[in-house]
């Protein structure tokens, strides 16, 4: 479904991206963890072009993400992404930030996007805040808003840039909870996060990086049983401590 | 000499007139000026990059030359760039008011631009990644995500420079368009009431700016609550 063939980006003279190479098949859950800085956010978001990539592919579905000819809205309308710091669109109601897209860029109708959204709110476990402003909302209940928001366009797969590292620790269960259902039912998830717990239950591969290149991508299983570099052992330590 | 307010009473039609004519120029100058503004400021933070520059160079010429200067030169470029446009054989009659409309507009897009560009930048790139990932464009992303925030959040900016405005427009005196002041000065220098005259129209001036500020202040507080 998303298939990384050899991508490299520069900033400048500095390399974020060295040749990565890796694929997320249908229905798979892979967990992208590794150092701050080692470019997890910038490799997640080249998959809906949020960030351009100079060298290498990605399909996505098919579709060549770095061809100039390709539609990106219609592309990225299929992939739904979820932020470190949900990006609610805070001038708008959640009812309205939920059913935005959906008339803009799917062509609903208000009516259809208002039921759509509300079901997924309820499903987050939120239907009685949807004609609240997000900046009313808690940190955990936001970014529940957001997983809704973005399943509200039926994507095909869901990217997760460090969804709950920017959460008070009671909050982030309420969240993982949400994404561990979503795994469950079978939904394609890429997943930038340090939470093991999450990908030791749900992960079917996890992908290290550092210093923008893969140095590991391995079946969960082998992951946490036998890492084979150093710096995933070193790293694995660090993080499992606390 | 003695004073005589009663010159006032007498001319509060024709004044009434002027003050309209004011009222409407700042109102027409700051929703216009707003909308160039903003297209300016997009384009100045677009990455076309021969589009940024004109836009910057645009502004930067409004911003360092005086007001007056650039009533003069519209009030004679204006009518010739019509005339260069439509190919009349003489410059077409604008006359004073639609002249300053026009300068206006055009002199006011350069500084809401500046309190627009401001105003966008301060909402974080998130909002921009968030919205494309939904499928937005760049079209919908700014007029639906980032130009509402950055509107909202620059409302007392936009309004502080308003009231500036709504002082400049005393300036359309050297074209002869009758404003409030310019109709002041008609009548004093009918009646020889000069004195009464400037002292009416600066004490109305004055009310209005600073019963205008307060308002800005208060708006202020409350969209800092609101944040
Ligand atoms: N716009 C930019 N210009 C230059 N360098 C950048 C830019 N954005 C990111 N970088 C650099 O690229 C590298 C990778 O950044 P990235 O955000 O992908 O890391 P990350 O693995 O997500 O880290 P974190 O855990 O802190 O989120 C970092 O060294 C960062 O400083
Ligand atoms: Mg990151």
């Amino acid at each position: 479904m998303i298939d990384i063939r050899d991508v490299s980006k520069w900033y400048g003279t500095f390399q974020v991206l060295k040749d990565c190479t890796t694929a997320v098949r249908k229905g798979e859950v892979v967990v992208v963890c590794g150092p701050s800085g080692s470019g997890k956010s910038t490799l997640i978001k080249t998959v809906n072009a949020l960030e351009p990539f100079q060298k290498g592919e990605i399909f996505v579905n098919g579709i060549p993400v770095g061809d100039p000819k390709t539609d990106l809205p219609k592309l990225r309308a299929k992939v739904g992404m979820v932020f470190q710091h949900f990006e609610l669109f805070p001038h708008l109601t959640i009812t309205e930030n939920l059913a935005l897209a959906q008339v803009k860029v799917l062509g609903r109708g208000r009516d259809e996007a208002n039921e759509r959204g509300l079901k997924l709110l309820d499903r987050v476990g939120l239907k009685a805040h949807a004609a609240k402003y997000p900046g009313q909302l808690s940190g955990g209940q936001q970014q529940r808003v957001a997983i809704a928001r973005a399943l509200s366009m039926d994507p095909i797969a869901m990217l997760f840039d460090e969804p709950t590292s920017a959460l008070d620790p009671e909050m982030i269960n309420e969240v993982l909870d949400v994404m561990v259902e979503l795994a469950r039912e079978g939904m394609t998830m890429m997943v930038v996060t340090h939470e093991m717990g999450f990908a030791r239950k749900v992960a079917h591969r996890v992908i290290f990086m550092d210093n923008g290149e893969i140095v590991e991508d391995a079946a969960k299983e082998d992951f946490f049983g036998k890492p084979r570099s150093e710096r995933a052992v070193q790293f694995l330590s660090k993080i499992l401590q606390h | 000499m003695a004073f005589d307010f009663d010159v006032i009473a007498r001319s509060l039609p024709y004044l009434w007139k002027g003050f309209r004519y004011t009222v409407e120029l700042t109102a027409i100058a700051a929703t216009g000026g707003i909308f160039f503004g903003t297209l300016l400021a997009l384009a100045r933070l677009s990455s076309v990059k021969p589009l940024a520059l004109a836009a910057a160079g645009y502004v930067n010429l409004m911003r360092s030359i005086p007001l007056v200067l650039v009533i003069f030169w519209f009030f004679f470029l204006v009518p010739v760039l019509v005339q260069g446009i439509t190919g009349a054989e003489r410059p077409p009659q604008i006359g004073a008011e639609r002249t300053a409309i026009i300068t206006f507009i055009m002199f006011e897009a350069a500084y809401f631009c500046e309190i627009m560009r401001a105003g966008i930048q301060s909402i974080p790139k998130g909002q921009v990644y968030a919205s494309y990932a939904l499928g937005l464009t760049y079209g919908q992303t700014m007029r639906l995500v980032v130009l509402p925030q950055a509107f909202r959040n620059m409302i007392p900016v936009l309004l502080t420079q308003t009231v500036i405005l709504f002082q400049d427009t005393s300036l359309v005196y050297v074209i002869s368009a009758t404003d409030f002041l310019g109709a002041a000065s008609k009548v004093g220098q009918r009646d020889g009431r000069l004195v009464e005259m400037y002292t009416f129209v600066a004490v109305v001036y004055f009310v209005i700016s600073v019963t205008l500020s307060h308002f800005v202040r208060r708006l202020q507080k409350r969209i800092a609550v609101i944040r």
